[in-house]
């Protein structure tokens, strides 16, 4: 009762903050991931968490969702204690999490998916599916979606699966809705159409905690900004009293330098050439490209416009079948990854925990596994020269590591990126595709990754670099090519890209700037017609 | 590293203890005779689960050794009473193993179907065409050449274990030391991953199938040798016993983790508590439960061990393109 009393009293002055959490502190198996950390979310705002990986941005959405129990520290929502936060719990109390990642059902419909969080009673009750269909595609009316609510959530695009979460979240009358890391693989008219949803909670008189690491997103969007730096509270700040330089410094607690566009052009020989490249399966048609060594060739497009299917046509994956490529002016033909591997292309995929490193094996392991020929004689590893190939690495990329004996999994994102990274450098390509090569990854890692882009080319590397950053599109690329479906719209020269431009064709609206030849009529080109 | 080898040595202490409780309880089991037929008894399923190793560490699983088994075990058995010399009946019930291994691995790599739904039909395909096949009788009248490979009652055990120590040594030396050793585990690991290193995980996964294939050809006729007759319904429940062993050895059934020597304890422990609950008076009957027990004690530990990892091994299937 007193503790009632005491809790009444000290919310009366102001409206108490939707979600409140005060000196929160927690370690895992005695390292610190946070400490004394406190954050507050009032209705009606949006509250940016920016921070560097590690920074403990993470642990404090588990803690604050229930995912986490923390050590010491209080949580409360909409000013009464919550002292053992569950999962469930924060459902029933309003909390919403959108990940990076959709966590929907794939096999299943929007409509099952909607219902499976919303609807209760018992596992024996009625299901009615037309009041499901129903209720899903008013929810998904409301934030701006036309997905039909019988679809599979698996053949969703990934903003489609957004949507498809944001909904459930509006469904379930979320007061607070937590968003970590949404736009990541957005396209700049998505993540337009993203925030004016938030806007639109916003309006509503949600709370919502916006997790990112494009500070301009941040710096748009947000109404107060904390920054978190080595799992301590840096600072909240309202927006107007901060720029990026200010943002980054606080997040990296020193200042940084940040990518410089490149200056020098190299017109080195021609590394690889695409003539007339189609590939059905994947939906490819009429792909001309080329790239020269010492040149950063800029891969930009919609999600689903076919960029990752050229790098997996071109490294063989699947194999294309029109056209031709060219290596170093020579017709091959690419028909496995190890092919590939031979004609020294190197590629680091998207999705690094899918398709990159194996976190189960040592770094020095991941490190020499396209390239075991160089660290072994008759079929035998030699480990101490894996391990000096895979310390060489660690050291030239800056891996922070305790040694090339620990395991990938134990890594950070950036680091992991790194590794991925590593193992392709270890062939010594001479041509690298790199795939978001900084999805996920920290302002510091994100800086020094562009870095080391800008200094392989330097070496007389050919690079194509697929990237929905415009920014770091524009900034990184000597020369910028962009996908619309399936085909290469347009090819931009440094000087004359534009935000602008690349998306305009990106979106094909000024399709008269690329003499493309029809459409061959396959695979997704027919939206062309 | 470490949590690979906190797992063999969780599993030799189990060992020790049991052999402790044997020593002052029941120090009749430590008898010369019980030891010699306890080891060549389970000679052959070392052998199978060696192979076994392989295959879950690949990310895959073959339930359909038992039924190989049988079958090798039978022809071996026909082939030298049809007047083939043992070592080339021997070498047939190998190769035999090494084709419906080749199989099983070309459904699984090359036809893309799961291993438990492959091995499961082959198990009882295999296992019905030689009941079919046979009617049910046992290889009789074995030539006396057959009976311990031709050998004397006392070379045998030596032969045999000779074999079965150089053929582990070298599965457990190269799985960690030759490259294709290293492709395994990357495939288990991240078949993904793993083929765009340009690793062919295709052909991975089908040699690690020839190779339990193999393994079990020789471990069948090692396990023939030993009786006068061959029963059509040998290594029933086989590929449970060696999938257990191997699993208590520390393998991980989602694949990328897992060796020869944790395999090795775990044939061990599973099989020195069998006949050490006749010694302790407990009933045989309970041999399968308190197996059951070790096993999902194994599986426990595991689960604990990735959820303290904190690593996401699972991930939503999305339709990113």
């Amino acid at each position: 009762m007193a503790f009632a009393g005491v809790a009444a009293l000290s919310s009366c002055r102001l409206p108490p903050a939707l979600l409140s959490a005060s000196s929160i502190t927690k370690s895992f198996e005695g390292v610190s991931a946070l400490r004394h950390v406190s954050f507050e979310l009032q209705a009606g705002e949006v509250h940016a968490i920016v921070g560097e990986n590690g920074a403990g941005k993470s642990t404090l959405i588990k803690i604050m969702t229930g995912a986490e129990r923390p050590d010491a520290g209080r949580l409360t929502v909409a000013g009464r204690d919550v002292p053992h936060m569950t999962p469930a719990l924060a459902r029933g109390l309003g909390i919403a999490v959108i990940y990076q990642q959709p966590s929907l059902f794939p096999d299943l419909s929007v409509a099952e998916n909607v219902a499976l969080t919303l609807e209760t009673g018992g596992i024996w009750r009625r299901v009615r599916w037309s009041e499901r269909r129903r209720h899903a595609r008013a929810l998904l009316e409301e934030v701006g979606s036309t997905v039909d609510p019988a679809r599979l959530a698996g053949s969703l695009s990934m903003p489609e699966q957004q949507l498809v979460e944001i909904a459930k979240a509006v469904g379930a009358d979320a007061k607070v809705v937590i968003m970590d890391e949404p736009t990541a693989s957005l396209m700049d008219d998505e993540v337009e159409r993203l925030f004016a949803v938030i806007r639109l909670l916003r309006a509503q008189g949600c709370g919502i905690i916006y997790i990112s690491h494009r500070l301009e997103e941040v710096l748009a969007m947000s109404d107060r900004i904390t920054v978190l730096r080595d799992g301590e509270t840096i600072a909240t700040h309202g927006k107007e009293t901060l720029d990026r330089p200010a943002l980054i410094q606080a997040m990296v607690g020193r200042t940084l330098k940040e990518t410089k566009p490149r200056t020098s052009v190299a017109t080195g020989d021609v590394a690889l050439e695409l003539r007339h490249l189609s590939n059905r399966e994947l939906g490819l048609s009429d792909v001309s490209i080329s790239v020269h060594r010492g040149e950063v060739l800029g891969l930009a497009g919609l999600v689903g416009s076919g960029r990752t299917e050229l790098a997996e046509t071109l490294f063989g994956l699947v194999p294309s079948d029109g056209g031709e490529v060219l290596v170093r002016g020579v017709p091959v033909r690419i028909g496995s990854p190890l092919e590939a591997i031979q004609l020294g292309i190197g590629y680091v995929p998207e999705d690094r925990r899918r398709h990159g490193v194996m976190l189960e094996m040592s770094i020095a392991e991941n490190t020499s596994l396209a390239n075991l020929g160089a660290v072994s004689s008759r079929g035998l590893i030699d480990r101490a020269a894996e391990r000096r190939l895979a310390e060489r690495h660690v050291e030239r990329l800056r891996i922070k590591a305790p040694s090339v004996s620990t395991d990938v999994g134990a890594l950070s994102g950036g680091n992991q990126q790194k590794v991925a990274l590593a193992r392709w450098l270890s062939i010594e390509p001479g041509i690298l595709i790199l795939d978001e090569p900084t999805q996920g990854v920290d302002v510091g890692a994100k800086a020094e990754i562009h870095a080391l882009i800008h200094e392989l080319a330097e070496r007389g590397l050919a690079i194509v670099m697929i990237s929905s950053d415009l920014p770091e599109v524009l900034s990184m690329s000597d020369r910028i090519a962009v996908m619309h479906a399936g085909t290469v719209s347009g090819v931009l020269d440094r000087s004359e890209a534009t935000q602008d431009r690349i998306m305009a064709l990106a979106l094909e609206r000024a399709a008269a700037t690329s003499p493309t030849p029809p459409a061959s009529g396959l695979g997704a080109s027919g939206s062309r017609r | 590293m470490k949590n690979a080898h906190a797992r063999e040595v969780a599993v030799a202490a189990a060992i020790g203890a049991l052999g402790l409780v044997l020593a002052i309880v029941a120090p009749g089991y430590f008898s010369a005779e019980n030891l010699r037929d306890l080891f060549l008894a389970n000679l052959p399923v070392l052998l199978v689960a060696i192979g076994m190793t392989l295959v879950i560490v690949a990310g895959e699983i073959d339930i359909s050794v038992g039924s190989v088994f049988a079958i090798c075990a039978v022809v071996a058995g026909v082939l030298a009473k049809a007047g083939m010399p043992v070592w080339l009946a021997s070498a047939a019930a190998c190769l035999l193993g090494a084709l419906f291994g080749s199989i099983n691995g070309a459904l699984v790599a090359y036809a893309g179907i799961p291993s438990i739904v492959v091995t499961l039909a082959t198990m009882v395909a295999l296992r019905d065409g030689l009941r079919w096949t046979t009617e049910g009788a046992w290889v009789q009248d074995l030539p006396r050449t057959f009976q311990w490979l031709g050998l004397t009652q006392a070379e045998y055990p030596f032969v045999a274990a000779s074999l079965t120590a150089v053929l582990t040594i070298a599965f457990a030396w190269g799985l960690r030391h030759v490259a294709a050793g290293r492709a395994i585990y990357a495939t288990g690991s991240n078949p993904d991953a793993a083929r765009l290193a340009g690793l062919d995980t295709a052909a991975v996964k089908c040699a690690v199938f020839a190779i339990v294939g193999t393994l079990t050809g020789l471990a069948a006729v090692l396990n023939a040798v030993r009786f006068n007759q061959i029963p059509s319904n040998a290594g029933i429940g086989l590929e449970m016993k060696v999938i257990a062993a191997v699993v208590v050895g520390g393998a991980s059934v989602a694949g990328g983790r897992g060796g020869v020597p944790g395999t090795v304890l775990g044939v061990i422990l599973l099989a020195a508590i069998g006949p050490a609950l006749t010694f302790l008076g407990i009933s045989a009957h309970w041999e399968r439960a308190i197996q059951g027990a070790i096993i999902l004690v194994a599986i426990a530990a595991e689960g604990i061990r990735v959820s303290v990892g904190g690593r996401a091994l699972v991930h939503a299937k999305t339709a990113q393109t």
